[in-house]
């Protein structure tokens, strides 16, 4: 065992060496080189893991199984949720957010009761577990003294705390920060989360590999241990436990005082934030890695002796006579409980000194009387007795409490207690209509809630106080019993408690918000809160200040609470970033008071700031209306911006509509131009030659016989000709406007394809070709218009006579039955078409051939026309063909659905 | 000696009310269907006036007024468009392009026989 002097001089050294960490992090962040990386950030995130973590996760292990884990799961999931933390640190920024007591106040309108309030929460929930680091570091001293009294005694634990409290002193309060940063003290943090990882890795690795050999060995010598199923079974995992826990460590994370003030008010750079979501969960994991092991390990070693778990993690190594291990232990669990007791105390002297003992300070006559003094000094006192005060008030608990359950389960108290922010605060970012009197009633209610059905059941089973309202229910009445109230039963006390707290602090912060209306304090912060990214983007915030100030008085003000040295500082930055070489030159205006209160609120709380700027201006205060009316017009002005943007995306797109409409239109017209030109062409040219030859035939009386039979003739001809193209125009116009009449029947079309061969069978002796025709057997039915089909099949036989040969002229016209439809095809052996003719033949007024001779009887319509009408029936029409080959005009006609 | 007039139209029947007309007039008549038949017959037959048709395969009669009238050689040569395109933009170019007149189908025979011979300065 080790003598004490040297524990005590071993201890004190790296206590040295954490102080010197600092002081190499403060002189680099004071030359403008700060040491603060992404990964150190994310380390010192590591101060959520006390002593309580370093030896009680063992601890826990031994009674709850896994259930230790979700102490870690969730914060590993509050850190996915980015976005949140983003916000929140943008807020603290913006609003010199000092802890998250200043968070909550300046939400609902710099309100110091209710940062008062919160702090009060804050510091009755946490003094317990600072306690427990005492009797941590105490306890802990005592095994490796091998000297029980070292733990216990009064004056050994008073030593402990009191050189807590001077290092406390020292690194937090060395000097008076207006952003309330301490990069030393987050530096030696995160010096002290690489010591205690390494410390319980190595004690993990002694007693897997060392004691044991290796997971397995442990995990099966073990299972022989009487009750371990009922330990590592999943029947030991209670969803509704495990999903409270989860929730209760993920609040933790960001409403502990200390997770606060190195989460956000330590943050340098908000991309650290990306950092942290994985590095900080990988160091959990790591920490958790042997706990299990190192658990199992203590029941299969101390079998039977009674040996508190809490300690497994050093004695395990004193068993072995690993003195040098134990020592590091010792050093692992004192970095844990330093780094807790150092930054939770800093940021809550800091809430004491801002939130509680400044408010009352400004209105005391002893302050009226100090008008003109430098301040700064009172206020680095301030915090400095509030530091010794907490850890008294700890040293305190610890020496009543003693080995009383109080201590025990305190941890889960603790996290329940600040779990209690969660509303104010996340309805505070995200709910502009969330007001004071609601954040006061919700907290309020939640704090009680809190205090009666976990604090006070802790102090009962402690022995303090009657434990009648546990066990039968406050003055008797069974729904008020502490741990069951309104007869919920069968939850843990943790679960219990979290279900009715955060339920009855919920519904009061939204039931009374929204019963009241904030006034114009609370509505211009909880646009600033809210709307925090859109106002930056915007260029800050709207000015909500009227009134007369004097530079001089408010320059004192600084010089008051900062210090001379840094207020010119501050003034001349402030100077600078208006385009001003001298801040003697500021002009009071709003910019300018904004700017004082929000250096004031970095140094004393934003409610405080908020009395003492209000104190040397004249304020012509805004009324509610007033600073809604101001939001309203910034949101009018941004509905405004953006309705314009989209009138004119609006307009855009419309113009693009009418433009390609117009087009379109256009395209139509001159089409349309195009048609009554060719049609007009086509009308006029039978009519030529029946005028011409009419009136010949008029003017001439003594014109040969034979020459007025064949004038007469091409006058029928072309009359004919004439009405068919009429006709056809007619027709087209009808089928092309949808108002052709259709009837439709069921059609063998093997019988229609016979029926119009027939009829143009003196076409066909006319002209001597040889017509060939094939109809496949069992054709199934067709739904279409029979005139219409025939029309078709009379216009394509007529075409195929017009383009065969003379005598010699072959058509094929055959029928067959093809998947869902029956298809027709009309052959010849005439001269066939180009592959350009193929498509162009459909189209109005353009016919096959081009020589004299060959000059087709035709209107240039029956094509067309053709293709309108088995496209209406749901067909196609088309023509395969190659010059010298004939043409093969074919077209489907779909068969009948079976229940048409 | 009889004037040479060319007649070029792809529509039989106004061919043969044409050349009827023409020779009724007393000149020697040529036909010609299409635009390229047309200035193969201009070269063979030494047409004195031509009655052209606008819209004819191949060639219409606005491309062989145009190569007509690019070559010299056919100077004295009339050209008159006859065609059942009526608009005033199509008289237009039919002039523009350096047709003698410009006759829109359908057309009086007897109208259409005083304007070919003022044009050949008979009558």
């Amino acid at each position: 065992m080790f003598p004490t002097a040297i524990v005590v001089l071993i201890s004190l050294a790296y206590l040295g060496l954490l102080f010197a960490v600092a002081r190499f992090a403060e002189q680099r962040a004071a030359a403008g080189r700060s040491i603060i990386t992404p990964s150190l950030y994310a380390l010192s995130l590591g101060v959520y893991c006390t002593s309580w973590t370093f030896y009680g996760s063992v601890g826990r292990a031994t009674s709850g199984g896994l259930s230790f884990l979700t102490i870690y799961l969730g914060p590993t999931l509050m850190l996915l949720l980015t976005g949140v933390i983003v916000k929140m640190i943008r807020i603290s920024k913006a609003q010199r957010i000092t802890s998250i007591a200043d968070f909550i106040g300046a939400r609902y309108g710099k309100s110091y009761w209710l940062a008062g309030l919160a702090t009060i929460v804050a510091v009755l929930g946490i003094v317990p577990y600072i306690a427990l680091q005492l009797k941590a570091i105490a306890a802990s001293l005592g095994i490796l003294l091998a000297d029980p009294a070292a733990g216990q005694g009064f004056w050994p634990t008073l030593a402990i705390t009191a050189s807590l409290a001077v290092f406390t002193i020292w690194f937090g309060t060395r000097h008076l920060d207006a952003t309330e940063r301490h990069e030393g003290m987050v530096a030696a943090i995160a010096f002290e989360s690489i010591v205690k990882l390494l410390a319980f890795l190595a004690v993990g690795l002694f007693v897997t590999f060392g004691m044991f050999n290796g997971f397995g060995d442990v995990f099966s010598r073990a299972a022989a241990l009487p009750g371990i199923e009922r330990l590592l079974g999943l029947e030991a995992v209670k969803p509704v436990s495990w999903a409270a826990l989860i929730l209760l460590s993920g609040l933790a994370i960001v409403f502990l005082p200390r997770q606060f003030q190195v989460m956000v008010v330590e943050n340098v750079d908000e991309s650290h934030v990306r950092r942290a979501v994985w590095l900080f969960p990988l160091y959990l994991l790591l920490i958790n890695l042997f706990v299990l092991p190192v658990a199992l390990g203590g029941l299969v070693h101390f079998q039977g002796a009674a040996v508190n778990a809490d300690t497994y993690v050093l004695r395990l190594p004193l068993s072995q006579g690993a003195e040098v291990l134990a020592m590091l232990v010792f050093l692992g669990g004192l970095s844990a409980a330093t780094g807790m007791v150092i930054v939770e105390t800093i940021a809550l002297s800091t809430m004491v000194c801002n939130d509680l003992v400044m408010p009352g300070l400004l209105r005391s006559t002893w302050f009226s009387a100090q008008n003109r003094r430098d301040l700064s000094g009172v206020l680095l006192g301030i915090r400095r007795a509030a530091i010794g005060v907490i850890l008294l008030l700890g040293f305190i608990y610890f020496q009543a409490a003693g080995e009383a359950h109080a201590l025990v389960g305190i941890g889960l108290i603790s996290f329940a207690a600040v779990a209690q922010f969660a509303p104010v605060v996340f309805g505070g970012m995200y709910w502009k209509l969330g007001t004071r009197p609601g954040a006061i009633a919700g907290l309020s209610g939640g704090f009680l809630v809190w205090l009666y059905t976990l604090l006070l059941p802790a102090f009962a089973k402690s022995g303090w106080i009657d434990p009648g309202f546990v066990q039968s229910g406050l003055f008797g009445f069974s729904w008020l019993k502490a741990q069951a109230l309104f007869g919920l039963v069968g939850l843990d006390e943790i679960s219990h408690c979290l279900w009715w707290s955060l339920l009855i602090n919920a519904g009061l912060f939204a039931g009374v918000s929204l019963a009241t209306r904030p006034d114009a304090d609370e509505a211009a912060q909880a646009e600033r809160f809210v709307d925090v990214f859109r106002l930056e983007a915007r260029g800050g915030a709207p000015r909500l200040w009227r009134g007369q100030a004097s530079p001089e008085a408010l320059v004192a003000l600084l010089e008051r609470f900062l210090g001379a040295e840094r207020a010119h500082g501050q003034l001349a930055g402030h100077a600078q970033a208006r385009a001003l070489s001298d801040w003697r030159r500021l002009p009071a205006d709003a910019a300018f008071v904004q700017f004082a209160e929000a250096e004031l609120a970095g140094a004393i709380g934003s409610a405080s700031a908020r009395v003492m700027v209000a104190s040397v201006v004249e304020e012509e205060p805004l009324g509610l209306d007033e600073v809604l009316d101001i939001l309203d017009e910034a949101n009018q002005v941004r509905a405004h911006s953006r309705e314009l943007e989209l009138k004119q995306a609006e307009l855009e797109a419309a113009t693009g509509e009418l433009r390609a409409a117009n087009a379109r239109l256009q395209e139509l017209d001159r089409m349309k131009d195009d048609f009554v030109s060719t049609v007009t062409h086509e009308l006029r040219t039978p009519l030529t030659s029946i005028r011409a030859l009419s009136e010949m035939l008029y003017e001439d009386p003594k014109l040969p016989l034979a020459d007025r039979a064949r004038f007469l003739g091409i006058i029928v001809t072309e009359t004919e000709r004439l009405s068919r193209l009429i006709n056809q125009i007619l027709d087209m116009a009808k089928l092309e406007s949808g108002r052709a009449e259709w009837t439709t029947s069921s059609i063998d079309v093997g019988t229609l394809v016979r029926e119009a061969a027939a009829s143009l069978e003196a076409l066909f002796n006319e002209k001597g070709l040889c017509f060939s025709l094939s109809i496949a057997a069992g054709l199934p039915p067709v739904l279409a218009d029979r005139d219409r089909l025939t029309q078709v099949l009379i216009n394509l036989l007529s075409n195929a006579v017009k383009f065969v040969p003379q005598d010699g002229g072959h058509v094929w016209l055959s029928v067959v039955s093809v998947e869902d439809a029956v298809r027709v095809s009309v052959r010849d052996n005439g001269p066939g078409l180009t592959a350009d003719e193929c498509g162009v033949i459909f189209e109005k007024f353009r016919q096959g051939g081009d020589t004299m001779t060959a000059k087709p009887q035709g209107t240039g319509l029956g094509l067309p026309i053709s293709r309108q009408i088995i496209e209406h029936f749901g067909g196609r029409l088309w023509v395969e063909s190659s010059p010298g080959q004939g043409a093969d005009f074919m077209f489907t006609v779909p068969i009948a659905a079976p229940d048409a | 000696m009889a004037k040479k007039v060319l007649i070029v139209d792809d529509e039989p029947n106004i061919v043969i009310s044409l050349e009827f007309l023409m020779k009724k007039e007393g000149f020697e008549v040529a036909v010609a269907g299409d635009g390229e038949a047309a200035l193969a017959q201009v070269a063979a037959f030494q047409p004195d006036l031509i009655l052209l048709d606008v819209m004819m395969p191949k060639k219409s009669g606005f491309e062989v007024c145009e190569s007509l009238r690019a070559d010299p050689a056919h100077a004295g040569l009339k050209i008159v468009i006859l065609t059942a395109k009526g608009r005033e933009t199509e008289v237009a170019k039919g002039l523009a392009i350096g047709a003698d007149a410009y006759v829109t189908k359908p057309f009086s025979p007897k109208a259409l026989a005083v304007q070919v011979k003022q044009l050949l300065e008979i009558a």
